[in-house]
Formats: C-alpha cells, structure tokens, sequence
C-alpha cells in the first residue's frame, strides 16, 4: 500500500483533468479525478452518460509492464492461477496473484499481444509497487520483468467507444472481447485491449506518457465523449458485479470465497500447481466458510464494513462495498456469507447505522454486461 | 441565517430553528441520493447527528446546530433528495427543533464571519 508520508503522485494527465475542473482526490498515492465539474459533470452523470454513450478513464495509476523471454510466461504462471501458455497470440486473459494461503494478492490484466513477444500486464495502483518487486525478485531464467512508468493508461468505456474509436483507427473495430493489439494509434505505438472495468464495451489504451495529454484530448474532441471521474468508475464496476481489490477481494480471500474461481483455468486446477492449490482444492470439495454475494439493499444504502445478518438477525458477514446504483434507482451491494446463505433469493438483513434494513441475496452483475463478441466466422 | 463549522446552516423564528446544509457542503457532496430525516418528538443534543445525507460515494452526518426537540422533518427528501443540491437553504431543509437554550445561538456564525471562513477553506 502506499505511504501516507510520501508527496501525492500525479499522472500524466493531471494537467487536463484540473483544466476541466476536476475535483482531485487522493487515490492509491496519485491525485486523482474523483469527478468533473460543469452541468454534465458530477458521479450520476458521469455514471448515466457512460452507460449511454462514451466515457474516458485516466487509469494511468494502474502498473503496466511487460514480461520477456522465452521463459516469461512458464514464469509468470508461478503467480498465478491462469493459463498463458494456452492463452493465444493476440488475446489478454484476466487473472489473481495468489500466495502460498491460496489468498489474492491482487487482480490482474495480461496479454499476449499480437505484434510483441511476451506478455503485457497491468495491475493495480496500490498494488503494483508489491506485485512488480515480487515478480522481479522471483522471475528465473531469462524471463524480464520491465516497467512502463514512462506510459498511460486511457479507457474508453460505453456503447459508443468502438464507433468512435473505430474513426481513429478502423482497425480497432474489428478487434473482439479480450482481444490485444500492439498497433499504431494517434502517431505512437499503443497496447490496445477491448476490455475494461465497468460492464461495458470499450478499449484500454496505453501510450506514451509524453503523447498521453494530446490523445486524451482528441478523443475527447467527439461530442459522443466526456470524461469519468473514479466516483463513476466505482459505481460503474459495482452494478457489473466487479470486485474492488483491497475491499471485495484481499490477501485472506480465496479466489473461491471471492468468487472468482473462474480465474483458476482448466489446465492449473487440474495440474494444481498455482500457489495455495490445497486450501482452493478443499474449498472446491465443499469446506467453502464465506463466498462473495450480491445483495439488493431496501432503504438506506449500505457501505463497506456494513454487517449482515440472516433473517434472524444474527450476525453471519459483512458488506465490502455498496451503494445506489444509478442505473437501476436501487441499492446494491457486494459482501461476504457463508455459502448457507448465498443461494439466489435468500432473504437476508444489513445493519444501516444500527437498524437492520432488508435484503436479497440476488445474481451478479446486477445490470447485465455488454462486451462486444465478434460474430463467429462462417466455415470456409 | 446562522452557520456552524460543520457548513450547517439555521434560521430560528420564535423559538424554532429550521436547519439544513449550506451550498458549500451541498456542492462538496455531489449528487445527494439519499437522506434521512429525523421524526417530529425526537430530542436533539447539539454537536450529535440528527440526520444523515448520502452522495454516491459516502453516507454523512449532519450535526444539530442547537440542542431541542424536533418539531418536523423533512419528509420530501426522502422521495426527492436530489433537492438538497438544487436548493440546500429553502427546500432542502432537514428539520425544525424547537430551541431548548437560545443562548446555543451565540456559538454560532453569521453570514459575513461563515464567508470568512469559507475564505479560509
């Protein structure tokens, strides 16, 4: 985590965010744009206008780097709990950093790349600190770990990214769902994925810091575009069901308990050779004692660290994160019980500054997802 | 109108206070989703929570300005809060509290020391 002593870092888009009169918060040891100012700014709008059009993210915070070598992926599979080796050229897979506890100890994007050798990954901000020095420490062979700080991050997230982005660079409409390039975009050499963290369709961009400014304001040139601030970002991922690392996921939960397990691919869970294979193979055999739920909230918005109770008002787990939800005009939640009480429809109550309010236990993600799937091609 | 530290703001006639948050704090909140009000019979102590007020991000306390019983609440926010950003000082208000010591009064900001210290924020 980061060091509260240590000077706020700014990423190289800060300039553009304050020129839009964005209210700049502490983030993962950056400042960060919580949300913009202006009629059309503000988290409710910001959350509607990406759900309807397009809205850009700075996450340059995150940590980006690559890993090289013929021994990089076997390597990086040492981490993990995915599958590169069975992952193709040209697609990205997301993944968990997993300790010998078989805890999280982050949530990861990593790509092989059409167009570059290796793997392309990006991590979380606070995070990246403590999963590249891992990397770097216990990496063998010839494989590299090399860090981009000198690269941006910009996602673009909504039913309007592929059009628009589709005008700088047509080549980037015929990528589908997870798919990685290494292409040419806005003059520089960008790593472009067709995925991102809200539910919706859209790219993650990464390019050079030096050109991060210009791009974003390009792209920012279209009407069918505006800005999102991380209040956005965070209702955004909530209502798709994604998990928060350091809230709905961390390094005492199990990728079963934070139900997560379709991280762990065919081939690891067969060969149980990812790190704290025995506790997530005794958890899969049924000595599972907590699993992430989704939970539709009556009354007052329940926040992390809310207690849940069953219908008898015992106390059985807590919330690691909620709120209203914008598109549905009702409360969420995502937290952790045990698997008793996680069937769909279970009645349940959450305890709002000492009042049980209620509660149901209901599927995740709670507005449904539209990634983009490219149409299968007809047999030749 | 009087103001406290804490960006609440109150307006007494006779000896009942109305109360609500100022522009500052609604401004400083966002987009305001939820809100709760206190019922009429409840007693205040000042410097305590007797409401709450909720953005997106975070759920807050508003403080009571003054000591005293709740004469009414505002029970329109809890359909429509999004009226505390569109007008925090008229129909936004929070509550009415019958005032059990008028001198809690003195304690308080007027209008040109709150823009002071709006200043100094």
């Amino acid at each position: 985590m980061s060091d509260p002593t240590e000077p706020m870092k700014r990423t190289p888009l800060y300039d553009a965010h304050v020129a839009r009169g964005a209210r700049m918060v502490p983030f993962a040891g950056y400042e960060m744009p919580v949300q913009y100012a202006g009629e059309n700014g503000g988290v409710l709008n910001e959350h509607r206008w990406t759900r309807e059009h397009a809205g850009l993210f700075d996450v340059s915070h995150m940590g980006q780097a690559t890993i090289t070598g013929a021994a990089a992926v076997s390597q990086f599979e040492r981490f993990c709990c995915g599958d590169y080796q069975g992952l193709k050229e040209g697609k990205q897979r997301y993944s968990l950093f997993l300790n010998d506890e078989g805890g999280i100890l982050d949530d990861l994007m990593a790509a092989k790349p059409s167009g570059q050798d290796g793997l392309f990954v990006v991590v979380n901000a606070a995070c990246k600190d403590d999963d590249f020095g891992r990397l770097q420490a216990g990496l063998r062979g010839d494989a590299t770990l090399t860090r981009l700080e000198d690269r941006a991050l910009i996602a673009i997230q909504g039913p309007e990214a592929a059009e628009v982005m589709a005008r700088h660079n047509p080549e980037l409409a015929d990528m589908g769902f997870m798919d990685s390039r290494k292409l040419r975009l806005f003059g520089v050499d960008a790593y472009v994925s067709r995925s991102g963290y809200t539910g919706e369709d859209g790219y993650e961009i990464s390019v050079p810091a030096a050109d991060a400014e210009r791009i974003w304001n390009t792209i920012l040139e279209d009407d069918k575009v505006r800005p999102i601030g991380l209040g956005a970002r965070d209702s955004l991922r909530l209502e798709a069901g994604l998990p928060l690392y350091g809230h709905d996921a961390d390094e005492t939960t199990s990728p079963v308990e934070a139900d997560l397990a379709f991280a762990l691919n065919k081939r690891r869970r067969e060969a149980g050779d990812y790190p704290g294979a025995s506790r997530i193979q005794a958890e899969q055999a049924g000595a599972l004692k907590r699993v992430r739920v989704g939970l539709k909230v009556t009354g007052a918005p329940a926040r992390e660290g809310a207690e849940i109770a069953d219908a008898g008002g015992v106390v059985i787990g807590k919330v690691t994160s909620g709120g209203p939800s914008p598109s549905l005009g009702s409360n969420i939640a995502m937290g952790y019980v045990p698997p008793s009480h996680s069937v769909l429809g279970t009645a349940l109550k959450v305890i709002v500054r000492g009042r049980p309010q209620d509660a149901e236990v209901v599927a995740m993600p709670f507005v449904p997802k539209r990634f983009y799937r490219k149409p299968e091609q007809p047999a030749a | 109108m009087h103001y406290t530290k804490d960006h609440e703001w109150v307006r007494v006639e006779g000896d009942v206070a109305t109360v609500g948050i100022t522009q500052y704090a609604a401004d400083q909140l966002g987009d305001v989703v939820f809100v709760e009000t206190p019922e009429a019979g409840k007693a205040v102590t000042k410097g305590d929570g007797f409401a709450v007020v909720e953005s997106v991000k975070a759920a807050s306390d508003v403080y009571a300005p003054v000591s005293g019983e709740v004469v009414e609440g505002n029970g329109a926010l809890a359909d429509q809060p999004a009226i505390v950003n569109e007008d925090p000082t008229g129909n936004g208000w929070f509550a009415k509290i019958r005032v059990s010591d008028r001198s809690q009064l003195d304690g308080l900001m007027d209008q040109a020391a709150y823009d002071a210290y709006l200043a100094s924020l």
